[in-house]
Order: structure tokens, then C-alpha cells, then sequence
């Protein structure tokens, strides 16, 4: 490429990365993914919790599970440093498959213990 | 006959110069190199181009429509008569889930798609959609998985459980034929090309609109293509498990939907129905879009309350998410979900009766031009209502449950889906045919074509209401001559008035089918602008140049091609619209402004390879895994070749001019 | 792998944006929304797949229920391997972004081997319940089970064969418009492949049934 050429390109390079938003350190990343562990750790502890607390384990679980949804989808997935376009349009996918899913198990009664 | 143009071989940089001489391609066999043919049958076989896979896409599901129409017609001959064997039972049982399928999935979707593919990158100002390989991917998906679905009538007996396909009679007990083996796989195929087909739009539309066009500044048709996608995108996955579910019990002894096992059978109706219902949305606001370009334009009117056509459409494809059950009414799905999906279903009415007050306001004080286009869209307001009426009675599920799975049934969706969905794709036709192919079809014929199908849908269906009420059950092979019934309930009459409506339609549709040859035949030039339209897709050549807009064209405004034309002026009687420039003045401005350099995305061969590759995984599933594996290997070899090939063709895979002269230019696209 | 309207002629062999961002309407990139689409669509396939699963693991008969089979500390194991796997994934695309070819390809390949480890744990956990009685015909709860957690585990295996692929070509510089890019969209499957794992690993192996 010739020189013009290249300071074009080294501006838009410029121009790219603050498009992107700056790149987070890896430790941020590193960070996040012990927490997830730990979460993971605690969800299969509920294998061993006693019987008098199995009732609570189901919420728990539920809780647990969305927390490192959301974890994911939003950091490693960068949902939350991108458009709100990518959030919508796979946020409405998952809210819609919700909907539509859990009606269908109530209509099986599956929500009757 | 030239039905089809032959593509022009118009250079890349325009600017008035006489087309160059055509080369053609030396090495373009060569397995990861680019195809180049810019005329032929190479053409169209590797083509990404938007415009000609729509005129395959129209071509193909025409025929399909025959096909369908076909099916109808031996249905209706059976049913002409009590006690009739015009049809064996079986073959009763094929041919009515034939007649649905190929209509729903092999006609109507992809004739949409058709329309969309054509003039939707027009309409938003664009030069092809996002993703011009996988729009060819579609295509091609659908040619061969409705080959591959109808090949079963060869192969053991076509499908015959019906187009929902309950379970079990869909299982191997009750249907121990291939049939629905090649039903099942067909639509997985098929079922394909819609899902990418709809993220290729949905990125077409949200990022690939002119300079100015904002989102509520698109054409409605734009639109509701629009939300059709977003419907498909979330819809197609669901009958996807379904299909799965059912392939797998059928072929490798899964339990689904087995009784004896515990299955539930409503399993397979619930899933069927989560997409199904969509389905029909996906069905028919296609051609509400169409009709909502076509009512302004001959009422010589903007289209009355755009923004509420538009959100009504958004919110009919929202709502219907949520009233999947209503076919299920009477399957024992207890009190509670009855009720409820009763109430939503009829909060449905609400946005659906929005459009046609719309419609119907944005005629009202305007200067009628009654086209056939027209014709056809004032046909679909009137049909649909009365479709949407006994709809409303559907609803009421006390009401439901004596017409569920009743001609009472059959009357309405016919209703809707022919007086409505295909109606409106008729307009489609003699609206847009002008754009398309540069002669406009013959409008006699066009008046003869609108009237005898729109006496011969309410000769069909409406005697359906009738027979329904009076308890004829759907899907019967025969009716028995002691069922009768006296005078105005007589079975026997109106069954006959229905099958003889039935051929009225297909006169009607035979019409059209003329009709195409003898405009064909006649070779007279359309005039650019014979409609005196509204929207982008009109600012160009008859058909269009294979880049569509010399100049990518700034909008300003709703309607923007109107609103170059015409000006309001204050005149002495008040404010007047007036003509200020003519189509082919707004057309010659912008080809003496062209771009330079126009790149055009490049034709591939990986597309019709990879759609070629599914359906012999598809004949290994029924008859040998060997096949399978070929087919799997193949798919593989594609999705490689697709993703490594070059951008474009190598320059030197061309061959230069027979003369050669090397002031030619060589003909390529981008 | 762009092949949109408006965009220079030659390959290009760098990778890295040495043109500008194809100009969009929403200013986003037509690949990354056309994969966000896509995920979004997914959430649908998986869903139904899940729901039957739901629907039928009572449903046992005549065959080992999941209280009698699954082996939740080994499970818990790979579900942990995937969880990092979604890490070094990051770390890939971070790599990629920095325009670090070396980095990328090395934290590719580390997370294809987790994914394959995953995919190691899954067919020695579905051998071992074949073995203790829990067939694909056996009962609804087996029908359902192996779908469900063999779709996954195809959605795996294709996002090993992606991520090993990625590596080739980035090798052979084969890639033609923005690499990081490429990386990342490779990236958002597999986290969404590790996503879906985190749902079916709470409702199939730890709610109680």
C-alpha cells in the first residue's frame, strides 16, 4: 500500500476501535469467569444439601442459572457494551420461547404438584 | 417464448457508453473460482441475484400452484357426488394433505417470497439483499425439497395424515407408507430457506435502506415483509422440533408420541400449532402488504393511516403468538386454556379490523381507477372480511367446538387464504408485472381472470358454511347418499355447487395462465410508470438494470417517488397537486447522476451445490444411511467451498474477446 | 466471507480492516446481526426441546429414571469444562482484536480441546447409561433425554469443527474482510452453545425431579 494509503487505513483502524468501544483487559474477563465458577460450584452443592432444604433448592437453582445466563450473554457475549439492537433481537427470542414454552406446560398441567 | 428476459449485459461503470462485447469464462470449473456467465443457463444456475431468484422463485411456485390446484380439483370430483369413487380412500387420504402442503408451503410462502425477493431491495432504495449467496441458498432449498416432498408419489404414496400431521395416526402403525417420511423431510428442507431466508431480510431491511429512509418511511409492503421475517425467524424453529420429534420416532424407534409408552398426543399438537398459527400470519400478511401499495395508488390517495396499517401488522404478528390453541378447542385441553385462548383470539380481530377500516377509508373520496390490480385488492377486503367473520365465530369456543373439524372450518381458511392471500398475490401480479418484465399483461383477460375467481371462491366456500353447520366432517373420502338432508340443507346440492365453484376458479387461474402467453406474444413495451405509482421501486428501467438505481437515491419522505412527480401548489381553488415531472424524467436524472464503480456481489456455485446435498441426506434417511453420509460429506464440501471462495472471479478467469480487442471491456459484476 | 455490495475488488491478505466498515443503516455489521438473529431463533429450538424434555422425564417406565442415573458430580465436571471453554473463548477474540495472530489461534485451539473434553465427558456419561439400561427406545424420559442433550452436543461438535477451521484459515490468511470480526462471530455461537448448557445442566441434572 502506498503511505497514503496506509495513513488512511491506520485512521480508520483509530476509527474502529473507539467504534468498538475499548477493549476490556483480560483479567475483567478472568474475573467474571470465577465468579461463574463459584455460582457453578454452589448450583452442584444442591446435590448435597439435606432434605429439609431440598424446597429451597429449586428456586435457588432457577436463580442461580439466570444469574450466569445474563452473565454470560451480557459480558462474554459483550450484549451490554453493543447496541441495544442485538440485545432486542435476541432478548425477544428468548422471551418469546419463555412464553410460549411455559404456557405449554401449563396447559399440561406440569406446574400442579 | 420470452417469458423471462435475457439478463443485459450492462458493464459496471455506467455512464451512457454502448454495452461492451460479452466474454466468457475459460477455468470456471475450477472448484474454489467464482463463476462468470453473465447470459445463459449459467446464468440463472449460479445467479445471486435478487431479481432473477425472484422470477425462479414465481416460476416454481406457480407451477406448484397447478400442482395444488390439481389436487383440489380430484377432491372436489370425489366429493361432487354421495358415495362417490372417483378416489379410493387412501388416495383420498394423499391427496388432501397434498393439496394443503403444497399450497401452503410450496405456493403461497415461496410465491411471497417471490415478491419480496424482487421488490423489497427495491423498494428500500438497495442494490440486493445482505446476503445474496444464501438468498440463492433459499431458492434452490425450496426447488428441491418440493421435488424431493413430491417424489414420494412415486416412491410408495404421498403423505396422508393430513397437513397438521396429528400424532399418532402420523406414526408407522397407522402410516407404514414413506409418505410422511418424505413430508417430514421435505419441509425440514424447505423449512430452511424460509429461516435463513428471513434473516437475510431482516438485515436487509434494518441496514441496507437508501440515504434517509427512515424505518416508518418504508413502503407497507416493506413492512409487513418485515414482521412475515421476524415471524419465520422465531416460528420455523419450533415446527423444526416438531418434524425432528416425529422423524425420529418414525425412523429410529423413538417414543414421542407412542400411547402405549405414555405419550401425550397433544405434544405434537402443540408444537405444531406454536408454529402453525404464526404460519398463517405469515401466510397472509404478504399479500396485505401488496394490496396496501396497490389501493393508494389507484385511489389516486396516500394510504389512510400508514402508521396504523403499520403497527396493526406488528401487532397481528405479535398477538398471534399467543392464540396457538384455538385449533385445539376440542382436544380436552380442560376450561382454563379454552377460555383463555378463546379471549385472545378474539383480541386478534382488533388489528386486523384496524387495516381494513384503513383500507377501506383510504378508497373512500378517492378517484377510482378500477385495474385489475384493483379488482383483486378490493377483492381481498371484501373475501377476507367475510373469512375474518366466521373466524370470529371460530373464537367463541362454545360455537367452536360444533364447527371444529367441520366444512364450517374449510369455508373460513379458504376464505381468508384464496379470497385473501391469493387474491392479493394477484394483485401482486398485474400491479408489478409491468416492473418485472417491462409489458403489462393484458387487462381483459385480467378482468375475465379477477371475476371468474372471485365468483368461483364464493361459488367454492361459501356453500361450505352450510354443509359444516349441517355436520359434515372434514376429510371424509365419501358422504353418504342418506345424509342428505331436505331443501335448503340438502348435502347433495351444495356439495355439487362447491365442486363446480371449484372448476369456476380454476378457469379463472387458467385465464391467467393465458394471459401470461399472450402478453408474452404480443412484445409491446409497458410504459415506464403505468400506474402512476408511489414508492422507489418505479425509479427504474422496465425491468431493471441488474444494479437497480444508476444512483442510490436520497429519500425524503413517505412515498418518495410520489413526491418527486407531484407538488402542491395554491391555485385560486386552494391547494392542488401538480405534476411537475414525468417517471422517465426522474429516471433520465438519475442515470445522467450515476455512481461509478457499481460493485455487484459475485455469482456462486456453492448454494445449488449445498441445496443439492440436503435432499440426498434426505433419500438416505428413508431408504439408506449410506446416502446420508454422502450427502453429510457433501454439505461439508460445500459449506467449505461457500466460505473459502473469493470474493470475485480472478480477472484472468475470463477469457477476452473473440476480436481481441482490448479496448473491450470485460463483463463482469463486481 | 463478506460479499455485500460495497466493497474493494482484491482479496485482501492482512485481515484487519484495512478498508472501512461497510456503511449500514443501523451502523451495525450485517454479520453480526444476521448471528445475533440467529441465536435469537435458536432460543426457540432449544426451548421446545427442553419443554418436551420437561413433559416426559417423569415418564419412565420399564427403564432407569434420572434419579437412578445421573452422575451429577461428573456432569458438574464437564459443565465446569465448558464454563471455561467460554473463557478462553474471550480471551480468542480479546487476542483477535489486538490483531494477535498468535494468541488467538492458541486460545482457539485450547477451546476447541475443552469443547472436545465436553464432548469426550458426554459420550462416556450416554455409554455408561446405555450400559445401565437407559436406551434412546427405552422410555420417553430416554427419547427425551438423548435428543435433547445430543442436539446440544452436535451444536458442540459443529462449534469444535468452527473453531479448528478458524485456525486453518487464519493460517493460511485466508480470511477476506474484518478477522476480528470472524473470531468473534465464531465466538458468540460457541458462548451460546455454552449458555444453553447452563440451562439444561439446572433443569435436566440438578432440579430435583
Amino acid at each position: 500500500m502506498s503511505t497514503t494509503e496506509h495513513v488512511a487505513a491506520a485512521e480508520v483502524e483509530e476509527h474502529h476501535h473507539n467504534h468498538d468501544g475499548h477493549v476490556r483487559e483480560d483479567s475483567y474477563f478472568v474475573k467474571i469467569a470465577i465468579i461463574l465458577a463459584i455460582v457453578t460450584a454452589l448450583e452442584t452443592s444442591t446435590y448435597w444439601w439435606p432434605e429439609s432444604a431440598q424446597s429451597w433448592a429449586i428456586p435457588a437453582l432457577l436463580i442461580m442459572m439466570a444469574i450466569k445466563f445474563f452473565m454470560i450473554a451480557s459480558v462474554f457475549m459483550h450484549l451490554k457494551f453493543d447496541s441495544k439492537i442485538f440485545s432486542f433481537m435476541f432478548y425477544t427470542g428468548l422471551a418469546l420461547a419463555i412464553f410460549v414454552y411455559m404456557v405449554f406446560l401449563f396447559t399440561f398441567q406440569y406446574f400442579r404438584s | 417464448m420470452a417469458i423471462i428476459e435475457r439478463p443485459s449485459a450492462v458493464p459496471a461503470t455506467v455512464g451512457g457508453a454502448a454495452a461492451p462485447e460479452l466474454v466468457t469464462p475459460s477455468r470456471a470449473l475450477g472448484v474454489f473460482a467464482r463463476p462468470v456467465s453473465s447470459t445463459g443457463w449459467k446464468s440463472w444456475l449460479f445467479t445471486v441475484d435478487h431479481k432473477k431468484l425472484g422470477i425462479m422463485y414465481g416460476a416454481v411456485s406457480l407451477f406448484f400452484f397447478l400442482v395444488g390446484g390439481i389436487e383440489a380439483l380430484l377432491i372436489r370430483l370425489q366429493l361432487a357426488a354421495p358415495d362417490n369413487t372417483v378416489l379410493s380412500a387412501g388416495l383420498y387420504n394423499e391427496m388432501f394433505t397434498m393439496h394443503a402442503t403444497t399450497m401452503v408451503f410450496l405456493f403461497v410462502m415461496p410465491m411471497a417470497a417471490a415478491f419480496a425477493n424482487y421488490f423489497l431491495p427495491l423498494q428500500i432504495g438497495a442494490r440486493d439483499v445482505a446476503f445474496p449467496r444464501i438468498n440463492a441458498l433459499g431458492f434452490w432449498l425450496f426447488l428441491f425439497g418440493g421435488i424431493f416432498l413430491n417424489t414420494s408419489w412415486f416412491l410408495g404414496g404421498a403423505a396422508d395424515g393430513g397437513w397438521f400431521m396429528y400424532s399418532p395416526n402420523s406414526s408407522a402403525l397407522f402410516s407404514p407408507s414413506h409418505g410422511i417420511d418424505f413430508w417430514v423431510l421435505g419441509l425440514q428442507i424447505t423449512g430452511i430457506a424460509s429461516l435463513v431466508g428471513a434473516i437475510n431480510l431482516i438485515v436487509t431491511v434494518l441496514n441496507m435502506r437508501a440515504p434517509g429512509m427512515k424505518l416508518m418511511q418504508m413502503p407497507v409492503f416493506t413492512w409487513m415483509v418485515l414482521v412475515v421475517q421476524f415471524l419465520l425467524l422465531f416460528a420455523m424453529p419450533v415446527i423444526t422440533v416438531a418434524l425432528f420429534l416425529l422423524s425420529f420416532q418414525r425412523n429410529f424407534g423413538a417414543t414421542f408420541f407412542d400411547v402405549n409408552q405414555g405419550a401425550d398426543p397433544l405434544l405434537w399438537q402443540h408444537l405444531f400449532w406454536i408454529f402453525g398459527h404464526p404460519e398463517v400470519y405469515i401466510i397472509i400478511l404478504p399479500s396485505f402488504g401488496i394490496i396496501s401499495e396497490v389501493l393508494p395508488t389507484f385511489a389516486r390517495k396516500p394510504l389512510f393511516g400508514y402508521k396504523f396499517v403499520v403497527f396493526s401488522g406488528a401487532a397481528i404478528g405479535f398477538v398471534g403468538w399467543g392464540v396457538w390453541a384455538h385449533h385445539m378447542f376440542a382436544s380436552g385441553l380442560g376450561p382454563v386454556s379454552v377460555a383463555v385462548f378463546s379471549v385472545a383470539t378474539m383480541l386478534i380481530a382488533i388489528p386486523t379490523g384496524v387495516k381494513i377500516v384503513n383500507w377501506t377509508l383510504t378508497l373512500w373520496g378517492g378517484k377510482l381507477l378500477f385495474s385489475t390490480a384493483m379488482l383483486f385488492s378490493i377483492g381481498v377486503i371484501v373475501l377476507f372480511t367475510i373469512g375474518g367473520l366466521s373466524g370470529v365465530t371460530h373464537a367463541v369456543a362454545p360455537s367452536d367446538t360444533q364447527q371444529t373439524d367441520t366444512y364450517h372450518i374449510v369455508a373460513h381458511f379458504h376464505y381468508v387464504i384464496v379470497g385473501g392471500a391469493v387474491m392479493g398475490l394477484f394483485a401482486g401480479f398485474y400491479f408489478w408485472w409491468p416492473k418485472m418484465f417491462g409489458q403489462m399483461l393484458d387487462e381483459r383477460l385480467g378482468k375475465w381472470n379477477f371475476w371468474l375467481m372471485f365468483f368461483g371462491v364464493n361459488l367454492t366456500f361459501a356453500p361450505m358454511h352450510i354443509l359444516g353447520m349441517q355436520g359434515q366432517p372434514r376429510r371424509m373420502v365419501v358422504w353418504p347418499e342418506k345424509l342428505t338432508g331436505d331443501g335448503f340443507f340438502d348435502l347433495a346440492f351444495w356439495n355439487k355447487v362447491a365442486s363446480v365453484g371449484s372448476f369456476v376458479i380454476a378457469l379463472g387461474v387458467l385465464l391467467f395462465v393465458i394471459n401470461i402467453f399472450v402478453t408474452a406474444k404480443r412484445k409491446v413495451k409497458a410504459p415506464l410508470d403505468p400506474w402512476d405509482a408511489r414508492t422507489l421501486e418505479w425509479i427504474t428501467a422496465s425491468p431493471p438494470k441488474e444494479h437497480n438505481f444508476d444512483r442510490i437515491p436520497t429519500v425524503h419522505a413517505l412515498d418518495e417517488f410520489f413526491h418527486r412527480k407531484y407538488e402542491e401548489v395554491d391555485t385560486e381553488d386552494g391547494p392542488r397537486l401538480v405534476k411537475v415531472k414525468t417517471a422517465e424524467e426522474i429516471l433520465a436524472e438519475e442515470e445522467a447522476n450515476a455512481d461509478h464503480h457499481i460493485h455487484l456481489p459475485s455469482p456462486s456455485y456453492w448454494p445449488i451445490v449445498l441445496a443439492l446435498a440436503l435432499p440426498i441426506i434426505a433419500y438416505g434417511v428413508i431408504f439408506n444411511l449410506l446416502l446420508s453420509v454422502v450427502g453429510t460429506a457433501l454439505v461439508i464440501l460445500a459449506i467449505f467451498g461457500w466460505c473459502l471462495e473469493p470474493s470475485v472471479a480472478d480477472d484472468s478467469d475470463y477469457d477476452p474477446p473473440a476480436g481481441g480487442d482490448s479496448t473491450k471491456e470485460l463483463a463482469t459484476l463486481g | 466471507m463478506a460479499d455485500i455490495a460495497v466493497h474493494t475488488e482484491h482479496t485482501h491478505h492482512e485481515g484487519y480492516e484495512d478498508h472501512a466498515p461497510h456503511a449500514t443503516s443501523t451502523g451495525l455489521s450485517n454479520n453480526k446481526l444476521a448471528m445475533w438473529l440467529f441465536l435469537g431463533s435458536e432460543c426457540l429450538l432449544f426451548g421446545g426441546l427442553i419443554s418436551t424434555y420437561m413433559l416426559y422425564r417423569g415418564r419412565h417406565e420399564g427403564g432407569p429414571g434420572p434419579d437412578q442415573i445421573f452422575d451429577i458430580p461428573l456432569t458438574s465436571i464437564s459443565s465446569f469444562i465448558l464454563l471455561m471453554s467460554s473463557l478462553t473463548m474471550v480471551l480468542a477474540v480479546n487476542s483477535a482484536k489486538r490483531k494477535d495472530d498468535r494468541n488467538t489461534n492458541l486460545w482457539l485451539v485450547v477451546t476447541a480441546l475443552l469443547g472436545a473434553l465436553f464432548v469426550g465427558g458426554q459420550v462416556y456419561e450416554f455409554t455408561a447409561f446405555y450400559q445401565e439400561g437407559l436406551g434412546f427406545t427405552t422410555s420417553l424420559f430416554g427419547s427425551s433425554f438423548y435428543t435433547l442433550t445430543g442436539f446440544h452436543g452436535v451444536h458442540v461438535t459443529l462449534g469444535i469443527i468452527m473453531l479448528l477451521a478458524l485456525v486453518a484459515i487464519i493460517n493460511r490468511d485466508r480470511i477476506t474482510g474484518d478477522k476480528a470480526e470472524v473470531v468473534e462471530l465464531v465466538g458468540l455461537y460457541w458462548h451460546f452453545v455454552d449458555v444453553v448448557w447452563v440451562i439444561i445442566f439446572t433443569l435436566v441434572y440438578l432440579i430435583p425431579a
